[in-house]
């Protein structure tokens, strides 16, 4: 770096008063800056003891999970949307004819690579059928790459676990049309 | 006489081994609480669930340093990269040989030998001792520099190449700021220097602030502690001169890093905040009883306890100089205060009780705290210290 160079602009910091070319004053509020710090509430979470709060549980986006629908059949209709949106390929889709006459399609195997997957939620929003969501599970952990390729089962148990505390996208339009 | 020392050797090496091990844990407390975070509070007692408040941090951490792999580069000098790290911490720990851990202990003639009332300091009755602290603790410069050469990697060299600049150019400071002292006390025995401010009962913090500005800051640039922690910036230099260090030779840098600050808060407090002593409690004579030699103990590890943990709240609350800032803060600001100090001093020294007679340690006060605060305010006028970018422009 040429130090005449004419792109180079110089910024000269502000001037100091007495008390800051001093110098003890400024010390002086430094100390009690940190000292006031020292007792401050603290903002630790001890994690596994004591859960992080998640702000909204609904926008969350933890680990997936494959809805059911009223008769406890996967929703999906495996139209491939989410694993055209999904921008990391984690998820893997086999169709093929569904056994019921409402749909033509259903997945006869669905997996996510849940350490391939960059939690995006453009799956989600893909979705046309509201079947596959992210809730609010972030500490998934496994002993092994193999464990944490999700299959369809997997997922839906995800759903049985999370449904309660997280309702889907359409239960919630369902329960809000009640109210009003 | 040699059973005696070897003991006051083995207490005195165990103590601070313990104590530089869980300061290291305090220190990472204090940063944790002082970033608003809770710091190391799990591990306990092994294999169980019991945690201690995290008090298991410095065995762990002593565990791993002992267990990781010695890995010494190729490209090292062989030699000197070993002798670095064993040269700073001989040096470090030889210097605790004549500061008091304490005053005395009574004599007691149940077992051999304890006729006499036993100085608490490893060898005691050392005239010089003052000068003998100052040796050792320049000869940290060596380990440092060594270290920064051995390793053959240039963030070390300059790690090494500013720390040795840094200690050379703070020693001045550091050995004007005690001159004042050494003036009123007529000696540099440590042991004699805790005495004259226990008999008078005033401190030469009250009397000499100045001093004790001049040389807690060169103490603290001494240490390579925050705001002068240049040697090892850890976001310039990587780690400095003890980036190519690992294991054991990295802990014996630290320890002995930790126990120039353990030093350097045992002479602040020796030397200004009056050692052992505090009124109504430990007496002042050298005649004690068991209560006061306890109670003298005590006393002194608290102050220098709370000398620390200064240490450690300054190190975050205020930013590091800049190389230029740090050698004109020595040179322009630091070693006029300390020639204006010890002017102050000797003038004092030699006219305040033929002029003021019995109310002399009041003029001297009075004097010490006036001369000090014109002195900074006019160090503060020229301002000798740039803050702005001249420096790096030119």
């Amino acid at each position: 770096m040429k130090q005449d160079d004419a792109h180079i602009s110089w910024v000269e910091p502000p001037k100091l008063g007495l008390s800051g070319r001093m110098y003890l004053p400024l010390l002086a509020q430094g100390l009690t800056t940190t000292a006031r710090h020292l007792f401050s509430q603290k903002v630790t979470t001890q994690f596994p003891e004591q859960r992080p709060e998640i702000g909204n549980p609904l926008i969350y986006r933890g680990v997936h999970r494959l809805n059911k629908d009223a008769g406890g059949r996967v929703k999906c209709v495996a139209c491939f949307l989410c694993a055209t949106a999904c921008p990391a390929h984690c998820i893997d889709i086999i169709g093929t004819e569904s056994p019921w006459d409402d749909r033509e399609k259903y997945p006869e195997s669905f997996t996510i690579d849940e350490l391939r997957c960059i939690y995006c939620g453009m799956c989600e929003e893909a979705c046309p059928v509201d079947a596959i969501e992210l809730t609010s599970m972030f500490d998934l952990t496994g002993r092994s790459r193999e464990e944490m390729i999700f299959d369809k089962e997997k997922l839906l148990s995800v759903y049985d676990q999370t449904k309660d505390a997280e309702p889907s996208r359409s239960q919630r339009a369902a329960s809000e049309g009640a109210t009003t | 006489m040699l059973l005696e020392a070897l003991i006051k050797i083995a207490i005195l090496i165990g103590g601070l081994m313990t104590a530089a091990a869980y300061l290291v844990l305090v220190e990472r407390w204090m940063a944790a609480w002082i970033q608003g975070r809770i710091g190391p509070n799990r591990v306990g007692v092994p294999l169980t669930r019991i945690r201690l408040f995290g008090l298991g941090q410095p065995i762990a951490d002593g565990l791993k340093f002992i267990l990781k792999e010695e890995y010494v580069p190729a490209h090292v000098d062989k030699w000197l990269y070993y002798l670095a790290p064993m040269a700073i911490l001989t040096a470090a720990l030889a210097a605790f040989a004549v500061i008091p851990f304490g005053s005395v202990l009574p004599p007691d003639v149940s077992f051999p030998g304890g006729e006499e009332p036993i100085q608490l300091v490893v060898a005691p009755g050392i005239d010089v001792g003052m000068l003998y602290v100052f040796a050792l603790s320049s000869m940290a410069i060596y380990g440092v520099t060594l270290g920064g050469w051995a390793s053959n990697n240039k963030y070390s060299f300059l790690g090494g190449l500013r720390s040795s600049a840094q200690l050379i150019a703070y020693e001045i400071p550091l050995g004007l700021g005690i001159l004042g002292v050494v003036l009123m006390t007529g000696s540099l025995r440590l042991e004699e220097i805790i005495g004259a401010q226990a008999q008078s009962g005033l401190w030469f913090a009250f009397s000499q602030p100045l001093g004790l500005l001049v040389f807690s800051v060169a103490a603290c640039a001494e240490a390579g502690r925050l705001p002068f922690d240049l040697p090892e910036a850890e976001q310039e230099l990587v780690g400095g001169y003890h980036t190519e260090y690992a294991g054991m030779k990295l802990m014996m840098y630290l320890v002995g890093e930790f126990l120039h600050m353990i030093t350097a808060a045992f002479l602040i407090v020796i030397l200004f905040f009056g050692g052992w002593h505090l009124w109504g409690v430990t007496g002042s004579s050298n005649d004690v009883n068991w209560f006061q030699a306890i109670a003298r103990i005590l006393v002194l590890v608290t102050k220098i306890l709370l000398v620390v943990l200064l240490f450690m709240l300054v190190r975050w609350s205020w930013p590091r100089f800049r190389f230029d800032q740090l050698m004109a803060l020595a040179w322009k600001v630091m070693l006029p205060l300390g020639l204006v100090h010890l002017f102050t001093m000797a003038v004092l020294s030699e006219y305040a009780e033929r002029w003021a007679g019995g109310a002399a340690p009041w003029v001297i006060v009075g004097v010490g705290w006036l001369v000090a605060v014109a002195a900074c305010l006019v160090a503060g006028t020229l301002t000798a210290v740039s803050t702005g970018n001249q420096a790096i422009r030119e």
